[in-house]
């Protein structure tokens, strides 16, 4: 390429026949197809095909200097750019540059820059153009270099717009890293992947994860392309080198997801038991596999089970990869009562998962409210105490019990049971009120001597009714004395 | 209800040339491949491409068949294939595949690629590594906006957001500067760029390099300022539940570009319409912004008068007659069919939200932006795991809680991560690592975490690089600081005022009045101000990122103090809600001006959640 020499790049900044530069590549359009054509010319017959390739046809698929690519390049340049530019903003906190700066080659950079750089954004705006006018009057053997000589920045910028680089003159890992670098530097994390493709094919493993750990950047870069290439294991090997082991150990327990397969899945979930997950992480994990290995019995005796109460509800789905708690229902709903012994009773299920009792009370009274088996219902919530009574308790709000047995369609006996438990005295009453429970309703305003609601409850109810009367006897009560 | 726009509101450029721009070179693209030709279209492209382009004008251009690309084994019988992707490494191998099989049967066809909005060099890597480069030809088609409506346009790249702040891939940082420039050659320059997030700066630089590039051409420009702004610099407010009508119909029945099906159950016959809902539709375009608490009462009054109007042809003669059917009829029934789908769409959204679920979901979202009885709102969200209801929903409050407190006490996470997999699948650990790393739902004490992390990488690498990881690492794991900005900027108004929905006062309107979006705020303080200055404390908590640049010359532009300097660009980088759009419209209501909202999708919250599961539920 061109501005390797100092004395040209002089030339072509000082000399008057500025012009020639083809700054504007739109006026100049036709020319520069000229010597484009003149220089694949001078090119064709070049014993080296595949840089022949990278030469000719751009980053964007087409033959420079084809129709199309001159519609686009004419598109593109018309522009209605403001009068001011807006300044640059430091972006490089967080951003930094990371690695390089001790590179030799960053030395040389850093010497070269000086001179180029009051043409920076000059010879950056487009170097296609300008780079193909001097080219013709090299010798051919330099010719043949054009687009490999580039500096990190050049060829970075070259990519950007889609037109013909080429990566092979970055063989020092100094120039690779430059590179790399340069391409994080301008956010485009098209080109980013672009460089790691490059690099992933030209440099070791070990040496390319050794620089990734100093660039996060690019790291995740690389994560998300080897990821959307389903490298597994090359990821799994990254993590590993990384010290990332609790990724790595999560990138491996997901491959689980692509196995159908439910006895494959399982062996591959055991496989997983030793992988160095977090503490917590590697409970869950092994009760993934426990699940798994539950659910393929119980699955296996189920299908042809033919007990009553499969043929009075048949199942509707098998119960493999269903997550614990829909476990639990389904042995609520046909296992109950099973001794603790077998794998698919409530109880063994809810020891082995250490469900809580809440959850374990939630679950099992929805399963038994929907068999509508009110007195399992009933026991759920019954304990004695010490001297032999029974009293009812619930871990979770008698509101929400309620609310449970309604979804359910319990009969309004049995939900009046349950409001009347209810704690709170305004929940109570709302509930009462949305389930229609007459007899609490009235008792609950009798109690708070509320005649005016008492009144107006009455009217919502049917003329004659037992409630209808009930309201009307304590209406007519003068023992009671009303607040209203 | 139905805001009266202040007279002097500026009106908005016609961005129906987009759409016009977008389908001439989709026309250019496919006489490239002249001759009949199947096109295969990408499922999340169709209605995108409905919006500018028909079948009819595909059939002109020699388009013969058109398929979904479904990544399947596929039917067509054509000697020319185009395919228009997204620039996606699966849909690559799928093609790759297609035409590899081709070649093994022996069968010769011409295969064109047509990315949008632009080609990735690792899907070209793979149809070379498949052997297939250059028996496939590929192009791009730079469709970078789609105009939603009057004042929203979507880059329509809702993998926006995942790549980005999620994977930390930056392919699409110079998509969104490449849409800004767009918008900028078509619409006119900019005097002003604000802007908050990592993404916004290298998005601002990437629009700034093509700026540099383009000619420098005089324009009177169509907008004022440019706000830049990460989704991930306000978590909050698209993980509320909307209660703006607009932001309620997206939550329920999901707005897919601009269009919703209403099902049977709104429409009260036995099928789905499809509508498109924008400010064409006149009865949507007045109870869009309102408080759902409005939207029936509105509505009810709507259709009184338009009983009114009916009833005018009572003792009409012939000739009125003749002139009401003419000019009013077609209107009346017009608004009367509009009317009758949202009286729909609110009484089955109604039947759905007053629902006790609702409403305790509701009140537990306010109790956590207040800071208030946090143990009954962990007690809330408990339950609502246990009886697995809404995974999403679930989900979403967790991650509430995590960032309005910091995250969780170690006891609640661990519990509360306990019984979600238990409820949801064991799979959902993966779930949890992304919204981990996210910084969506983290366990308190997230240094310690942090320390392990350099700890083990320090075993490996010199001191000098650790410096630089933890900070590359921290940026992910950084604290919200919620309650401190909440506090700082009056997000929360003060407990036990009364709001009146029907009058708003401020923003908080679109959440009841509980709550003012913390991104709109942003945006609002920094018009105010002009800039940063007085917002350091406050920026600080948003972990900086924030920047501020003038165009050169235009202070001293006393001309350009027309309509222009009115309009307010305002760009979400990974999405935006209808809640904060509806925000945005009353905040310029109440300053006479207009913001133009660029997204890169709409989202809410189900969606947000949904593109950080892991388990492909």
């Amino acid at each position: 390429m061109t501005r390797a020499k100092p004395e040209d790049d002089e030339y072509w900044n000082s000399s008057k026949f500025k012009a020639f530069t083809f700054d504007d590549e739109d006026d100049e359009f036709s020319q520069l197809k000229e010597s484009k054509r003149a220089v694949n010319s001078i090119l064709v017959g070049d014993d080296d095909d595949d840089e022949d390739d990278v030469e000719r046809v751009s980053w964007s698929g087409e033959p420079v200097g084809s129709i199309s690519w001159s519609v686009k390049e004419t598109a593109s340049s018309i522009r209605s750019g403001s009068e001011q530019s807006f300044p640059k903003i430091d972006t490089t906190p967080s951003l930094s540059k990371q690695g390089s700066g001790y590179s030799l080659s960053s030395l040389f950079k850093a010497k070269s820059k000086p001179g180029a750089f009051q043409s920076f954004s000059e010879s950056f705006s487009d170097t296609s153009s300008r780079t193909y006018a001097p080219e013709l009057r090299k010798p051919k053997s330099e010719g043949k270099d054009f687009v490999s000589d580039l500096s990190p920045e050049e060829t970075v910028r070259r990519m950007q717009k889609g037109r013909a680089f080429s990566l092979e003159k970055f063989r020092s890992l100094q120039d690779k890293l430059l590179l790399l670098d340069e391409a994080v530097a301008v956010y485009d994390g098209n080109i980013i992947t672009a460089v790691l493709i490059f690099l992933k094919k030209s440099l070791s493993k070990e040496i390319l994860f050794r620089e990734l750990m100093a660039r996060d950047v690019a790291l995740r870069h690389y994560v998300h392309y080897l990821k959307e290439m389903g490298e597994q294991k090359l990821l799994v090997e990254l993590l590993k080198a990384l010290g990332r082991t609790e990724d790595m150990a999560l990138m491996h327990y997901k491959e689980h997801l692509n196995i159908k397969d439910e006895g494959r899945r399982r062996d591959f979930l055991k496989s997983c038991l030793s992988l160095p997950f977090s503490q917590d992480d590697a409970t869950h994990v092994q009760d993934h596999y426990t699940l798994l290995e539950r659910q393929i019995i119980i699955e296996a005796s189920d299908k042809k089970a033919d007990g009553e109460i499969f043929k009075k509800f048949p199942r509707k789905a098998s119960i493999l990869n269903m997550p614990i708690i829909t476990t639990l229902y389904y042995s609520c709903f046909y296992h109950y009562g099973e001794s603790e012994g077998t794998f698919s009773s409530p109880s063994n299920i809810r020891k082995t998962f250490r469900i809580s009792e809440k959850q374990y009370i939630l679950t099992a009274l929805g399963a038994r409210a929907k068999l509508r088996s009110w007195f399992d219902v009933d026991s759920l919530f019954n304990t004695k105490n010490w001297l032999g009574y029974t009293k009812k308790r619930s871990p979770i709000g008698f509101h929400r019990v309620v609310d449970i047995l309604h979804k359910n369609s319990a009969p309004v006996n049995v939900l009046q049971e349950y409001v009347n438990l209810i704690d709170d005295p305004d929940l109570k009453l709302s509930g009462a009120l949305k389930y229609k429970c007459h007899d609490i309703v009235i008792n609950i305003y009798r109690d708070l001597k509320d005649r005016q609601q008492l009144i107006v409850y009455r009217e919502k109810l049917e003329r004659d009714s037992p409630e209808y009367r009930k309201i009307q006897q304590l209406l007519n009560n003068v023992q009671i004395r009303w607040k209203n | 209800m139905a805001h009266t726009e202040r007279r002097d509101a500026p009106g908005l450029p016609d961005f129906s040339l987009l759409k016009r721009l977008a389908r001439d070179q989709l026309i250019f693209l496919l006489e490239q491949l002249p001759g009949k030709k199947d096109l295969f279209i990408d499922a999340d492209l169709m209605s995108p491409l409905d919006r500018i382009a028909n079948v009819t004008i595909l059939k002109q251009h020699e388009v013969d068949k058109l398929y979904k690309v479904e990544l399947k084994p596929i039917a067509s019988s054509s000697d020319q294939l185009c395919f228009l992707i997204r620039p996606r490494i699966q849909t690559v191998k799928w093609i790759s595949d297609l035409v590899n099989s081709d070649k093994v049967a022996g069968r010769f066809r011409r295969y064109k690629i047509i990315f949008t909005p632009q080609k990735f060099y690792a899907c070209e890597t793979v149809l070379e590594e498949q052997g297939v480069y250059g028996d496939v030809t590929t192009d791009e088609w730079n469709f970078y906006i789609l105009p939603l409506d009057d004042d929203i346009l979507s880059l329509e790249l809702p993998e926006f957001f995942r790549d980005n702040f999620l994977e930390g891939d930056q392919r699409w940082v110079t998509t969104a500067g490449s849409a800004l420039h767009l918008l900028q050659s078509v619409y006119g320059s900019f005097s002003k760029v604000y802007g908050i997030g990592r993404c916004a700066k290298m998005v601002y630089e990437s629009w700034r390099e093509l700026m540099e590039e383009g000619e420098q051409r005089t324009r009177q420009p169509e907008f004022a300022k440019v706000f830049l702004i990460d989704r991930d610099v306000d978590f909050v407010t698209p993980l509320c539940s909307q209660v703006v009508y607009e932001g309620l119909v997206d939550d329920i029945f999901r707005i897919k570009c601009g269009s919703v099906e209403f099902g049977p159950d709104v429409t009260s016959s036995d099928k789905s319409i499809k509508v498109m809902l924008n400010s064409q539709d006149k009865v949507f375009n007045e109870i869009r912004n309102e408080h759902f608490s409005n939207v029936f009462g509105f509505l009810s009054q709507k259709a009184k008068n338009l009983q009114t109007a009916y009833d005018k042809r009572r003792g009409m003669d012939i000739q009125q007659m003749k002139a009401f059917v003419a000019d009013e009829l077609k209107g009346l029934k017009q608004e009367h069919r509009l009317l009758s789908l949202h009286i729909g769409a609110s009484e089955s959204m109604m039947k759905k939200k007053t629902k006790q679920d609702f409403q305790d979901l509701l009140k537990t979202e306010h109790s956590l932006l207040e800071g208030f009885e946090i143990r009954e709102c962990i007690t809330h969200i408990e339950e609502h795991i246990n009886r697995q209801v809404s995974m999403i929903d679930s989900l979403r409050l967790l991650c509430l809680l995590s960032i309005t407190e910091n995250g969780l006490l170690s006891k609640d996470y661990k519990s509360l991560k306990a019984q979600y997999l238990q409820s949801y699948g064991i799979d959902h650990l993966l779930t949890f690592a992304n919204l981990r790393q996210l910084g969506l739902l983290e366990e308190q004490q997230a240094g310690e975490t942090l320390t392990v992390m350099e700890s083990k990488v320090g075993k490996l690498v010199t001191d000098k690089t650790v410096g630089k990881l933890t900070d590359a690492f921290s940026s992910l794991a950084k604290k919200s600081n919620f309650r401190a900005l909440s506090k700082r900027l009056a997000l929360v108004p003060k407990s036990g005022e009364e709001y009146d929905l029907r009058v708003p006062r401020d923003m908080a309107y679109v959440f009841s009045g509980a709550y003012i979006p913390l991104s709109c705020k942003l945006i609002e303080q920094v018009l105010e101000r002009d800039g940063w200055t007085g917002l350091e404390e406050v920026t600080r908590m948003l972990n900086g990122q924030e920047f501020a640049v003038t165009g050169g010359s235009s202070s001293s532009d006393a001309r350009n103090k027309t309509d222009a300097q009115r309009i307010v660009l305002v760009m979400f980088l990974g999405g935006c809600t209808f809640s904060e759009i509806s925000a945005l419209r009353f905040l310029g209501r109440e300053r006479g001006c207009r913001f133009i909202v660029v997204t890169t999708a709409i989202t809410n919250s189900a969606r947000l959640l949904e593109a950080l599961l892991e388990n492909g539920a």
